[in-house]
C-alpha cells in the first residue's frame, strides 16, 4: 500500500522576522523543498491613489513619502519632476543640485538598509549595525535640513521646503570621507565571506530576458547583466552633468543574476552615489530655493508618465489632470510591486532558507507594494 | 572530595547528592547568568554599541532582571499542544545539559563523580538534549517548531559522529575514559598538553602535534554544531523559522531552553579543555607548590579550568557575531563530506603514531 | 522612432482596425485602440523588428467619469456613455522609444483582453486594475483581488469615482 503524502502549506508572515514588513507568503513545501510560493499582498493598503484625487497637487507630496518609506526623498523627487513637467516650469540650479545630493544620499541610506537586513536574513547581525550607524549620519543630515528623519516632505513642486543647513556641506563631506573605508569593511566582513557566498551565489538566478519580460528594474535588472539606468539612459534633473558608471552583475562567484550579484550591485552603487555627491557638493550655486514654487498649481488638461530611478528601481508616476486643482488620477508604478512578481519564478525548487535569501536580495518595501 | 564529604556529613547518599549538586549551584548557574550578560556585552562592543547599561553598574544585573521577569510571566500554552510532552521537554533539555557537568573535574579535588566511563557518560547524557528538542518541536503543533526540531535532530545526530571519532582518538592516546585521569596525564607544564602531543616520548610527540591540531579543529566545529551556535544555528534560525523548536514557549520554560543552551556551550568547551588543553592543570606550575601552601593548589586549578573553558565560550560568541549562517544541506555537506572522513583519517594516523 | 511613425506602421499592419492618435492634450500623445484587438497589436508591437517594445512600464486603469446626459424615448434623463480606460505605457529597451496605448470600454461591460501572455509584468497590474476598477481582463490566468481583501464586497471597486465607503466590513464598522 502506498503511503499517502501531501505537501505541507506553510504560512510565512504577515508577522515574520524576515518578510520585510507585512507580507504573507504561502509556501507549498515538500520537506524543506519549496514547490510554489503565493504572495498575498494588501496588509498595508491605504489606497493612496484615492486620497490623491481629493488633494491638491502640493498636498500629495507627503503621501508619496509613505510609499517607499526608506527612500522618501526619491519618491518626492519623482513626484515633483512629474508635476513640473506637466506644468512646464523651470527649476533654479541650486534646487537641482540639492535635489540630486539628497536623492543620492537617500539612495545610499536605502541600500544600507537593504544590505544590512540582508545580512540579518542570512544570520550575520553585525554588518547590520555597522551600516545603521552610518545611515544614522545621513538621517542626521536630513534632520538638520528639514526636521524629519524618515518622512521628509522636503522636495516640493518647483522647489524645496527649506534651504540647506549652513553645516550641510561640511557634514556631507565628512560623511563621504568616513563612508568609503566602511564599504571596504563591509566587503571584508560580509560580501566575500565564504559562508555568505555559499548561501547566495547561484541562488535565485534571474536571467536577463526573464527580467525584461517581467519588467524588473533597478539594481535587480542591472544584476542580471543589463546596463540600464534611467539616470544615464533617460536623464532627469541634472544627472547628465555628472560622471559615474553603471555597475552590472558579472556573476563573480556564481551565475550572472544570482542573489550575490544583486547584493553586491548595491554595494557598487553606493560607491557611484558617493562619486556623484563628491562632484555635486562643491558646485551648489547660490539662489533662492523657493523662487520657482508656484502659488497655485493648476496644470493644463493632459496626462503624463514620468519615471525616475529610485533605489529600488524605476518609480513611475502617471498623472492625469483634468485642468482643476486636484489630480484626476494618480497611478504609481511602484518598483517593488513589479519586482515582487517574479518572486515565485525565482523560488521554485529552492529550500525554505533560500526563500529568505531571495526575498532579501530583491529588496522590497511593503509600503510601496501596497501603497 | 567525595571522601571528604562522607567524613563531613557521615552518610554516603547525602554526600553523593551534595557532591553532584555542588558544581551546579556553585558554578553553572552563576555562569549561565553571566554568560547571557557577556553575550550581550560582547556583541554590543563588537557592534560599536554599549549594550545594557541601566540595571546596575554597566548593566551587570540585566540577566537577573530578565530572569525575574521571565519567572513572573504567565505560563502560556497553546490549546492544541500535546500537554505532557510540551511541559516535559524544557526540563529534559535542561537536565541533559546540566547533568553533563557531573563528571567534569573542576580541579583535582572538586569533581562531581569520578566514574571510569566519564567520557562515555558525557557523550550519552548530552545526547539527551535531542530527545527534548524533538519533544518540544513536535508537541508545539507548530510548523516552524516542527521544521526547527527536525533540522536540529538531524544536525545534532550527524555531528555526534565526528565528535565521537575524535573522542575515540583521544581515548587511544590516553588509554582512559575517565576525565580525571585524562586531565592528570597532562600535568606539569603546557608542553604536556595533548594538543602538543601529550606525554608521548620522542619523535611520536612531534608527529602527533599536527594531527592533534586537526582533531582539535574538527571537534571544535562539530561541538559548535551540537550546541546550535552560529554558523550552525539553523534549528533556531531566527530569520527563517522565527525561533525554531521553542517558538511556542514563553516564560520560565523558554528560559530553561535558553539557560540550557549556555550550559551546553560551557560543557563542550570544558570537554575540549580536558581533551586537548590539560584540563585543570596550570600551564606554568602552581604558586601553591612554590610557596608550600597546599590548599591554594585546588583553587588555582579551578581558576585555570574555568578560564580555559570561558575562553572557548568567548570564541563561540565571537564567531556568532561575525559569521552568517549555513543552509541545512550545506551543514550536512560539511559534516558528512569533510569532518567525518578527516576525523577517521586522523584516527588511523594516530593509531600508527602510537605504535612507534 | 517617433509616435507618428509607429502609428503609420500600425495602420499599415492592421488596416481594418480603428487606430486613433490622440494628441489634443498638450503633454503626451497616446494611441487609442480597440479593446478586442489589443493582444494582436501588442504582440506585433513586441515582436516587430523595428518596434521591439519589450517592457510594459506601466498599466493603469482609469475611470473616465465622462457620462453624458441623454434623453430616452420617454423623455427621462439618464447618464450614458461612461467608460473605463486602460493605459499601457510601453518602452523598448533595445531601441529606446516609448508609446502609450489607451483602450476604452463601456462601464456596463468592462472587458479587455489580457496582455499577461505578452508581458508577464501585466499580471499584477491587471489584477490591480480589476481590484480597483472592476475591469475584467479576459484570458487572465488568475484574476482575483490583489490589494483589497479577498472577501471584499463583490461589485465594489474603490477607485471608481462613484465609490462610496461601505458602512460595514465583515460586521465591523468602517468609518470608526
Amino acid at each position: 500500500m502506498a503511503i499517502k503524502t501531501e505537501e505541507m502549506v506553510l504560512n510565512m508572515g504577515p508577522q515574520h522576522p524576515s518578510t520585510h514588513g507585512v507580507l504573507r507568503l504561502e509556501l507549498e513545501l515538500e520537506g524543506e523543498l519549496v514547490l510554489n510560493v503565493i504572495p498575498h499582498l494588501g496588509y498595508l493598503h491605504r489606497c493612496f491613489e484615492k486620497h490623491c484625487e481629493a488633494m491638491t497637487y502640493p498636498q500629495v507630496v507627503p503621501y508619496t513619502d509613505r510609499m517607499d518609506y526608506l527612500a522618501s526623498m526619491s519618491n518626492n523627487l519623482g513626484y515633483a519632476i512629474t508635476v513640473e513637467r506637466l506644468l512646464g516650469i523651470e527649476i533654479p540650479e541650486r534646487v537641482e543640485y540639492i535635489r540630486v545630493i539628497m536623492a543620492e544620499l537617500q539612495r545610499i541610506a536605502s541600500h544600507m538598509v537593504a544590505l544590512g537586513t540582508y545580512g540579518v536574513d542570512i544570520g550575520a547581525f553585525t554588518p547590520f549595525l555597522f551600516l545603521f550607524a552610518e545611515r544614522e549620519k545621513i538621517l542626521t543630515i536630513f534632520e538638520e535640513t528639514c526636521g524629519a528623519r524618515l518622512l521628509y516632505n522636503y522636495i516640493w513642486v518647483g522647489g524645496l521646503s527649506h534651504d540647506i543647513h549652513p553645516d550641510f556641506v561640511r557634514k556631507t563631506k565628512d560623511f563621504v570621507r568616513d563612508f568609503k573605508p566602511r564599504i571596504t569593511e563591509l566587503n571584508n566582513l560580509l560580501s566575500y565571506n565564504k559562508i555568505f557566498v555559499e548561501r547566495t551565489a547561484n541562488i535565485g538566478i534571474l536571467p536577463a530576458d526573464v527580467a525584461i519580460n517581467y519588467g524588473i528594474t533597478g539594481p535587480n535588472l542591472r544584476a542580471s547583466g543589463i546596463k540600464w539606468d534611467l539616470r544615464k539612459n533617460d536623464p532627469y534633473s541634472i544627472y547628465d552633468r555628472f560622471e559615474f558608471d553603471i555597475p552590472v552583475g558579472e556573476g563573480l562567484y556564481g551565475t550572472t543574476g544570482d542573489s550575490w550579484d544583486r547584493y553586491y550591485l548595491r554595494v557598487l552603487e553606493m560607491e557611484q552615489s558617493i562619486k556623484i555627491i563628491e562632484q555635486a557638493i562643491d558646485n551648489i550655486p547660490d539662489g533662492d530655493v523657493q523662487s520657482a514654487v508656484p502659488k497655485r498649481i493648476k496644470p493644463p488638461k493632459g496626462s503624463i508618465y514620468t519615471r525616475v530611478e529610485n533605489p529600488k528601481g524605476e518609480l513611475g508616476y502617471f498623472i492625469i489632470s483634468d485642468g482643476s486643482l486636484n489630480p484626476f488620477r494618480v497611478k504609481v508604478r511602484a518598483p517593488s510591486f513589479v519586482n515582487m512578481e517574479v518572486f515565485n519564478e525565482l523560488c521554485k525548487g529552492h529550500f525554505v532558507a533560500d526563500i529568505i535569501t531571495i526575498l532579501g536580495s530583491i529588496d522590497v518595501v511593503l509600503g510601496e507594494i501596497d501603497r | 572530595m567525595y571522601d571528604f564529604l562522607v567524613n563531613l556529613v557521615g552518610n554516603n547518599i547525602v554526600a553523593f547528592f551534595i557532591a553532584a549538586a555542588l558544581p551546579l549551584f556553585l558554578f553553572i548557574l552563576p555562569y549561565a547568568l553571566l554568560a547571557v550578560l557577556a553575550e550581550r556585552k560582547v556583541s554590543a562592543h563588537m557592534q560599536d554599541r554599549l549594550g545594557p547599561m541601566r540595571t546596575g553598574y554597566h548593566g551587570i544585573l540585566q540577566t537577573v532582571a530578565d530572569i525575574l521577569k521571565l519567572i513572573q510571566k504567565e505560563d502560556l500554552r497553546a490549546s492544541s499542544t500535546d500537554k505532557s510532552l510540551f511541559n516535559f521537554a524544557p526540563y529534559l533539555v535542561f537536565m541533559g545539559s546540566f547533568a553533563a557537568f557531573a563528571v567534569l573535574p573542576f580541579s583535582s579535588f572538586f569533581i562531581g563523580s569520578s566514574i571510569d566511563v566519564g567520557l562515555f557518560y558525557f557523550l550519552a547524557i548530552s545526547s539527551l538534549v535531542v530527545a527534548g528538542i524533538l519533544m518540544g518541536g513536535w508537541s508545539s503543533n507548530n510548523k516552524y517548531s516542527l521544521l526547527g526540531a527536525m533540522r536540529s535532530v538531524s544536525q545534532i545526530i550527524s555531528y555526534e559522529i565526528p565528535t565521537a571519532v575524535v573522542v575515540l582518538t583521544m581515548v587511544m592516546i590516553t588509554g582512559s575514559l575517565n576525565l580525571h585521569t585524562i586531565s592528570d596525564q597532562q600535568t606539569a607544564f603546557f608542553w604536556n598538553w595533548n594538543i602538543l602531543g601529550g606525554t608521548l616520548p620522542g619523535i611520536a610527540k612531534f608527529l602527533l602535534i599536527p594531527l592533534m591540531l586537526g582533531a582539535f579543529i574538527i571537534i571544535f566545529i562539530s561541538t559548535l554544531a551540537e550546541v546550535n551556535r552560529t554558523p550552525f544555528d539553523i534549528p533556531e534560525a531566527e530569520s527563517e523559522l522565527v525561533a525554531g523548536f521553542f517558538t511556542e514557549y514563553s516564560g520560565m520554560r523558554f528560559a530553561m531552553f535558553f539557560l540550557a543552551e549556555y550550559a551546553n556551550m560551557l560543557a563542550v568547551s570544558f570537554l575540549i579543555t580536558i581533551l586537548f588543553f590539560g584540563g585543570y592543570h596550570s600551564p606554568l606550575g602552581y604558586l601553591g607548590n612554590t610557596l608550600g601552601v597546599e590548599w591554594l593548589v585546588p583553587i588555582e586549578q579551578f581558576f585555570w579550568f574555568a578560564s580555559k573553558g570561558l575562553i572557548f565560550v568567548l570564541i563561540q560568541m565571537w564567531l556568532r557575531w561575525t559569521l552568517p549562517r549555513l543552509r541545512v544541506d550545506q551543514l550536512m555537506t560539511v559534516c558528512w563530506k569533510y569532518l567525518i572522513p578527516y576525523s577517521i583519517a586522523i584516527l588511523l594516523l594516530v593509531g600508527l603514531v602510537t605504535l612507534i | 522612432m517617433s509616435v507618428e511613425e509607429i502609428i503609420q506602421k500600425l495602420k499599415d499592419k492592421f488596416p481594418h482596425s480603428e487606430i486613433i492618435i490622440d494628441n489634443e492634450l498638450p503633454v503626451e500623445p497616446f494611441v487609442v485602440i480597440n479593446a478586442l484587438e489589443l493582444p494582436q497589436i501588442c504582440k506585433f508591437l513586441r515582436d516587430d523588428e523595428s518596434l521591439l517594445f519589450d517592457t510594459l512600464m506601466n498599466l493603469s486603469g482609469v475611470d473616465d467619469n465622462n457620462a453624458t446626459k441623454v434623453k430616452d424615448e420617454e423623455g427621462n434623463e439618464k447618464l450614458e456613455g461612461r467608460t473605463l480606460s486602460v493605459y499601457y505605457h510601453l518602452h523598448s529597451m533595445k531601441l529606446d522609444h516609448k508609446l502609450a496605448l489607451k483602450v476604452s470600454v463601456p462601464i456596463e461591460k468592462p472587458e479587455v483582453e489580457s496582455v499577461e501572455s505578452i508581458w508577464k509584468c501585466a499580471d499584477w497590474h491587471e489584477r490591480e486594475a480589476f481590484d480597483m476598477y472592476g475591469i475584467i481582463f479576459l484570458n487572465h490566468p488568475n484574476l482575483i483581488r490583489i490589494l483589497m481583501p479577498y472577501d471584499w464586497e463583490e461589485g465594489s471597486y474603490p477607485l471608481r469615482k462613484d465609490f462610496e465607503t461601505p458602512e460595514f466590513y465583515n460586521g465591523m464598522k468602517i468609518p470608526y
